[in-house]
């Protein structure tokens, strides 16, 4: 494999996972929410696919694939709820949807 | 010959560098952008920087996929949200908090432990040598035969998972109209 090696892109995959955490942890627009969890599959999917170039194995590919196609329902459900939200004038806010909290 | 291979080598030495730091550094951009419109512009260069290291693993499919999938539609439909919303969509950053600052520290250490998890196998020369790997790796016709072979459950079950998110998100607009024609003539309910 030319270029750097796969702990590089290990290291580049958990770097760009943090990222996504931290969004989730610290904004509290339900949009950026969304944004930052796809940051986190990306970072995921990255993972698979040095993997599958590591192993020289097509099936983290398919992997990848996959996850792609669940983050794609993913944004569609999340968008349509915070539609849903907005349409009922609830705030944006993830820190005050906690009606369902024990 | 081993001049062209040191050239190929430092190109893409090149590219892997330019494709990190935009990666790590529009990722940073869409967490720390105030206004989501600029959030969502900063995800498509970090999805694009993404494909161009799918690209350099050789697999082409994913690249292409990923551009499509996530610049092509992803992005898109969080763009007409983000306008359908208007300013509504702008949030503070959250306020401090004892769960929140636990949850951080348990990340920071997770993550922070793969990454040493990593850098401890390559010392250990675990995951020095990659495999060889045919010029036709990662192209369509391969993926296709895997998905298609191998992976046909998986692939049947995909399409039912976007069929049923595809149902729920009609479900989720349609019952969102009912209630805002409900909503004119009843009084507000749902102030809480």
């Amino acid at each position: 494999m030319s270029g750097p090696g796969i702990v590089a892109y290990l290291v580049l995959s958990s770097l760009l996972f943090g990222i996504g955490v931290a969004g989730v942890l610290l904004r509290r627009s339900p949009l950026i929410v969304l944004l930052a969890l796809e940051i986190m599959l990306n970072a995921s999917n990255l993972a698979l696919v040095v993997f599958s170039r590591h192993w020289a194995n097509g099936d983290g590919q398919i992997f990848a694939l996959t996850v792609m196609v669940v983050a794609a329902s993913e944004a569609v459900i999340g968008l349509g709820l915070i539609v849903a939200m907005s349409r009922r004038k609830l705030p944006l806010d993830v820190d005050k949807m906690a009606h369902m909290k024990g | 010959m081993l001049v062209a291979n040191l050239a190929g080598d430092i190109i893409v030495w090149f590219v892997w560098i330019a494709a990190a730091f935009t990666l790590l550094g529009s990722g940073m951009a869409v967490v720390l952008f105030q206004n989501p419109f600029y959030s969502a512009l900063a995800l498509i260069l970090n999805l694009g920087s993404l494909a161009v290291l799918y690209l350099l693993l050789q697999a082409e499919f994913v690249a292409a996929a990923q551009v499509l999938v996530y610049a092509g539609a992803i992005v898109v439909l969080f763009l007409f949200v983000i306008a359908y919303l208007g300013g509504r969509a702008d949030a503070p950053w959250a306020g401090s908090g004892r769960v929140r600052f636990i949850a951080t520290a348990v990340a920071t250490i997770a993550i922070s432990a793969e990454i040493v998890v990593a850098v401890a196998i390559e010392a250990d020369e675990g995951l020095a040598t990659s495999q060889e790997i045919s010029s036709s790796f990662g192209s369509p016709r391969e993926i296709g035969e895997l998905f298609l072979s191998n992976h046909l459950l998986a692939f049947e079950v995909t399409s039912i998972v976007l069929f049923i998110a595809a149902v729920g998100a009609a479900v989720l607009g349609a019952g969102a109209r009912r209630r805002d024609a409900g909503a004119t003539t009843t009084t507000e309910d749902t102030t809480s």
